[in-house]
Order: C-alpha cells, then structure tokens, then sequence
C-alpha cells in the first residue's frame, strides 16, 4: 500500500505520483470536445457574448487556432492550451497568500477560499491559462441542477484555473487505497482527456516510467511551451508533422 | 559660526545689513511678526477655504461611489480582463508611492547636507511624503478581487493557521509600505515637536489641550534641543535608506516576474530615480501652491526655486539616461517577444509616450538649464506638473503594454480605464489634496523652529557691553 506519509506537518511531503499530460497535435481536429467536457465538469460558468469580446471568458481550456500558410496552400494548426501545471510555477511565488500553491501530486493548486484576488498570479502566468471571475456567475434553472457537487462554485473576485480535474484523482486515489494498491494507469483521466475523439489528450502518472504518457513523452517529437523560461511544465506537446513542416 | 547669508526676505537681509546694534532687539521684537506669518495658514478658515474643502470632500466621495459600485458588482466595472490584469490602479499605486519620495528623501538629503534653504520647504515636503503614501497604500486594497478580505495579506496568528507567502513580492511591498508610513510619520512628527509648542503657547481652550498632548511637554531647553537635533539628524540618516528601499521593493514587484518588458535589473534603481523625479516635481507644484495661498512670498523665494530646479534638472538627467539604457537594451538584445512589447507601446500608445518623453526629459532637461526660467514661478509651475503628467503616463507605460502582449499571442489584448477606476484615481488626487488642506490648516506647513534657528544664527547678542554673535542652532 502506498499512501502519502506524513510524519509532520512541516516534513516536505512526497507522492508516487507526478501527473503529466501529453497532447499529440497531430492528432488533435479542434473539434473543442475537450472545452466543453472541462467546462460540464468543472463548474465553468457559462459566459455572454459581451464578456467574451471583452477578454473575461473563464475557459480553463482553449483550443488556439492558427492559419499557417499562403492561399490557397493554407492549414489550420490547433494548439490546445490549459495549465501546464509547471513544476516551477511563476505563479506559485507571487500570491501572497498561498492561494496557489504546489501540491505533493506536482499539481499546481488553487485554494478558491484564500485567493483575495490580486490577481498577480494571471499576470505571471506565462501561458495565460488563468481566469479571473470578474462577473458574479449565476446558472438560471434548470441549468443549476447540473452543478457538480465535488467542486466550489466559484464566487466573483477569485482566480480559477485548470486542476487535472482534481476530484477525479482525488477520488481514483480513494479507490486505489480502499483496494491497497496503487493508481493503474489510465484510471483516472480528466474530462478532456476521457472525452477527446481522436485520443489527442493523454493523462497519466509520469514517475511511472512504464505508463502511457511517460512512454509519449519520450517521442523524439516532444517540446514544451515556452520551455526557455524555465518553468518545467507537467503538460508535453508532440509536435504536428503536418505538410508544412514536410 | 558657520558664514550662512541665507535670507528669507529682502526686508530682513536689508536690516542684517545695516546696523548690528539694533538688530538683537529688532530680532526680539519681529519673532512674534514672524512667527504670526509662518504660521498665518493656521487661522481661522475662510469661506475660501470651506469651498475648497468642500469641492474636494465631494470629488473624494465621488471616488467612493465608484468603489463601492465595484464592490457590490464586480471587478468587471473596471477595464480589467485577460490578460491585462492589472491596470490603473496599480498605476495609481505605483505613481503615489514615488510621489512620496519627494518628502522625506528630498528632505532627508537637504538636512543632512545641511543646505540651509531648504528650511522653508522641509515640512510641506514631509507632510506630502505621509499623504501620498497613505494614498498609495490604499491603492492596493482597493484593486483587490475580494478587497473585504484584504487582511489574509497581514501576518498575525489567525484562524485559518496560515501565514501570508513571504516569497511574494507583494508581501515585501506591504511590508516596505508600511515601514515607510512609520517612518515618514515620525520623520514629520519628530520635526514638527518645538512647533507644535508654538501653536500650543498660542492657542487656548480644547485646541490648547490638544497642541500640548502633541507637543509632548517641549520646554524648549537646551538639553531638548540638543535631543532634538540628534533625534532628526539620526531620523534624517535612517530614512533615506528605507525610501530607496521602497520603490525598489515596488519596482521588484515587476521585475521578478517573468512578463516580458518587467522583467528588467534596470527596474529598481529605474524606479527610484522616477519616483525622486516626480517627488521634487511635486515639492515644487506644492511649494508654489503654498507660496500663492498663504501668502508666504518672502520665505519661499526665487532662490528656492532655482535650486529646486537645478535638483529637478540632475534628476531629469538620471531618469534620461535610465530610460535610455532601459530601451536601448532591449532593442539591442532584440529578444522577440520583449521586442513586441516595445513596438507595440510605442504603435498604441504614441501620443501618451511622446508626451512622457517631452515632460520628463525633453522640457525640464531644456529649461532647467537656465537660471532665468528656473526663477520663473510660471515655468516652474508648468514643468513640475508635466513632469507628473509624464510620470503617470510612464508607469502606465509600464505596465500596461507588457500585459497586453505576453508570450501567447493567442491571448494577446488590450485595456481601456473605466470610469471607476478614472474616478478612484481622481479621488485619490482630491483625498490627497484634502489631507493637505486639513493639515495646513491644523498644523504649521512652514517648519517655524527651523527657520527662525537661522535666523537665530545671524543675530548678534548683546551681554553686557559687549556684543556676541550667537551661538543658537550650532552643533
């Protein structure tokens, strides 16, 4: 059985697990499955129109478009785009009260009730993946039934982002300690994951060498966002070899 | 004795010329006249002065309409969105801070170097030092998501078990901020302790009671004034440090963060120059305001403002040259995305940015230089305040466009203030310029003790037959 020890509370805790993500973009359509799936499963509040056009929607997952080309030789390139759950996080450091915070998983968390809000954090963010409930959401009836109960609904004034679907794990960790063993791979996997298509999304745990996304990860096609900052991102990309790069 | 012609008004450097005999007397029988000018902003209010008052008391509470109609709807009234996250008011934050560099470190730096026609200027310079950063300090409060628990920043044992994250640079802010408060509170009170024994001897009744709880039971011994001078001259020495430390702090905030166009070694002391530049630009604004509403040409002369504007001229230098090496750097190194920040403020923000250049560097460098504008009330006036102008437009510059085009050009956007956050910073203005009145109207604004221990030097006492020169205010 392998369960997190803690010994004290001030002994820098340990996990087996250290959640990655690979993101195969030759694979993905942008068919924006994922988006919606993160969105049903996570309480993202459905936004207007104008709070669009005004750079405020709360998708915890983009698909990134991109015309590559001269026409009529003009593809679309699809870059899907959530937290990278960097391992060093800029915007771990500059919360000042540890609203965002780094957990034993090598997730990069968000405490909802601590975050005062100063934002400094979305600023930091290099990948610009995090949202900022500037609009007091609400969810007109029906649509509130569909709410799920594993996770905060989100007051206005607080920063939100991707959690690997948190709840999931958390529950998938449950499981596997009431059974004595570890997570198996591809147990748990989040909304966007289980949901894409094309299987583009691949979640699992990276400090099991044997598991599909650490296998992935070892493709002479991987890169990383932004990898010259340093911030050592959980989230791998394989990169497309569509015709323009033939 | 130290040879000091310093004068305060044609008036008496007539009389120090003419005959010393009288002059011991004269002084003795003029010290009430003087002390009744310097401290003629302290009479009773006029209509004028409720006008004012009143004029800016509404733009203040204008200021907190418009923050409490974004506290009940949202962040969302503000020009605020992803990615600019930040925007005026932290603009407004950063500005007020480096206003009040002016005070104390203007100050600090004349006591300490003893330049003696500074005396005229020292407690208007501290008085704006505490105001706007009392100002600043809210700035951050109210930018706040959830500004109703702003106090999750403040270190004290609490029921959440948690301290605030001392590796946040806004923690170091809050920290900087409130020493510089401390500080600069005890810097103006300590100067203005034999004053405030002034107004104490001349006013009766609760305010008598009062002036003397403030003055602290000043006697105006020798052993006091010895103390006294210690005291501020060791203030003086301490203070400058914390006041560069602070808008280091404050330029940290930007700099340690990886967003391209912040992220800069240039910052702190970039900062830090900025904020004395538009500190003496608002000594000078102040001084010229105080001069005109109380009547105070004799003790704020030409002579101050001609050496103010030569202070004015080196630090418009300084701040030159930093922004030079700022841009020059950075076009140098062409790093992409960095580059981009730079084009892209220079594309959007045009006009803004030329008008930062000509009023920070271009117009004060050239008029500066000549002693005969420098003496010029009216282009001192005109400078000082487009040095502020300029100010504020830099730090927006500085903030703003390095938001709007971060690394994902996906998510690349723009701000535009809303009116909250116009009417915020303007209530921040008037809520400044309130304190002021209130303070000029309550306590001395012209440091009295510090003037007349000048004059006090030159004055010739008699002892017996013979005639001695005095030794008051000599350490």
């Amino acid at each position: 059985m392998t369960t997190v020890k803690v010994e004290s509370a001030m002994q820098k805790q340990t996990s087996p697990y250290k959640w990655g993500m690979v993101i195969d973009l030759d694979r993905c359509t942008g068919c924006g499955a994922c988006v919606v799936a993160c969105q049903a499963e996570n309480n993202v509040p459905i936004c207007e129109k104008h709070e669009i056009a005004e750079g405020r929607d709360m998708h915890w997952l983009r698909i990134e478009r991109f015309w590559v080309g001269e026409y009529p030789d003009v593809r679309v390139r699809f870059l899907p785009v959530l937290c990278q759950h960097c391992h060093d996080a800029p915007c771990e450091p500059v919360c000042p009260v540890y609203a965002s915070y780094h957990n034993p998983d090598g997730l990069n968390g968000q405490v909802y009730n601590r975050c005062v809000g100063t934002r400094y954090c979305g600023n930091n963010c290099p990948y610009a993946v995090r949202v900022f409930n500037f609009y007091r959401h609400e969810w007109p009836k029906p649509l509130d039934n569909q709410l799920s109960p594993d996770i905060t609904v989100r007051s206005r004034g607080v920063m939100e982002k991707c959690t690997f679907c948190i709840q999931r794990i958390r529950r998938a960790k449950e499981d596997a300690k009431g059974e004595g063993r570890m997570i198996r791979d591809g147990e748990v996997q989040p909304a966007c994951a289980q949901t894409c298509p094309t299987d583009a999304l691949v979640f699992g745990n990276m400090a099991d060498p044997d598991s599909r996304v650490a296998r992935l990860a070892r493709s002479p096609r991987r890169f990383q966002f932004l990898e010259h900052l340093g911030t050592h991102p959980s989230v791998h990309y394989l990169k497309g070899g569509g015709r323009e790069h033939a | 004795m130290p040879e000091s012609h310093e004068s305060y008004s044609s008036h008496k450097s007539h009389k120090s010329k003419g005959t010393n005999v009288t002059h011991a007397t004269d002084e003795t029988r003029t010290a009430s006249r003087l002390n009744d000018e310097m401290l003629s902003s302290m009479r009773p209010p006029t209509r004028r002065w409720f006008l004012l008052a009143f004029c800016l008391g509404a733009v203040v509470a204008w200021g907190m309409f418009a923050f409490s109609w974004q506290l009940t709807h949202g962040m969302y009234v503000t020009g605020k969105n992803r990615p600019v996250m930040w925007g005026f008011y932290i603009t407004g934050f950063v500005f007020w801070v480096g206003m009040s560099h002016s005070g104390t470190l203007v100050s600090a730096i004349l006591r300490l170097s003893q330049a003696n026609w500074r005396r005229p200027i020292l407690r208007a310079a501290e008085a704006m030092t505490v105001f706007s950063i009392s100002v600043a300090g809210l700035f951050p409060i109210v930018h706040l998501g959830r500004n109703w628990i702003f106090y999750y920043m403040i270190p004290y044992p609490n029921q959440r078990g948690l301290w605030p994250n001392f590796r946040s640079a806004l923690l170091w802010d809050m920290t900087a901020i409130t020493t510089y408060l401390i500080g600069s509170i005890l810097f103006l009170y300590i100067g203005m302790l034999p004053d405030l024994a002034i107004v104490r001897d001349r006013s009766h009744g609760l305010r008598g009671k009062i002036y003397a709880i403030l003055a602290m039971g000043w006697r105006g011994s020798a052993r006091e004034w010895v103390i006294y001078h210690k005291a501020s001259t060791l203030m003086a020495a301490l203070i400058i440090p914390v006041a560069v430390s602070v808008h280091s702090i404050v330029a940290w905030d930007f700099a340690v963060t990886v967003v391209p166009g912040w992220h800069s070694t240039i910052f702190p002391p970039y900062f830090v120059i900025g904020a004395i530049l538009s500190g003496v630009a608002a000594v000078i604004t102040l001084m010229i305001i105080i001069r005109r509403a109380f009547h105070l040409q004799e003790y704020l002369t030409p002579r101050h403002f001609d050496n103010m504007g030569k202070i004015l001229l080196v630090i418009s230098l300084l701040w030159s040259y930093a922004y030079f090496v700022e841009v020059q750097t950075t076009w140098y190194a062409h790093e992409p995305i960095e580059w981009e920040v730079f084009s892209f403020m220079a594309d959007r923000y045009t006009i803004p940015l030329l008008l930062m250049l000509a009023g920070n560097s271009l117009l004060p460098i050239v008029t500066m230089c000549f002693r005969r504008l420098r003496r010029s009330i009216g282009v001192m006036l005109v400078v000082s305040l487009l040095v502020n102008v300029g100010m504020f437009i830099e730090r927006f510059l500085i903030i703003v466009p390095s938001l709007s085009h971060k690394n994902m050009p996906f998510i690349w956007g723009t701000y535009r203030p809303s009116w909250v956050e116009i009417s915020v910073n303007l209530a921040a203005l008037a809520g400044f310029a309130l304190l002021y009145t209130l303070f000029a109207k309550l306590f001395p604004i012209v440091g009295v003790t510090d003037v007349r221990e000048l004059e006090a030097q030159k004055v010739v006492v008699p002892r017996g037959r013979a005639r001695l020169p005095s030794l008051a205010g000599e350490e």
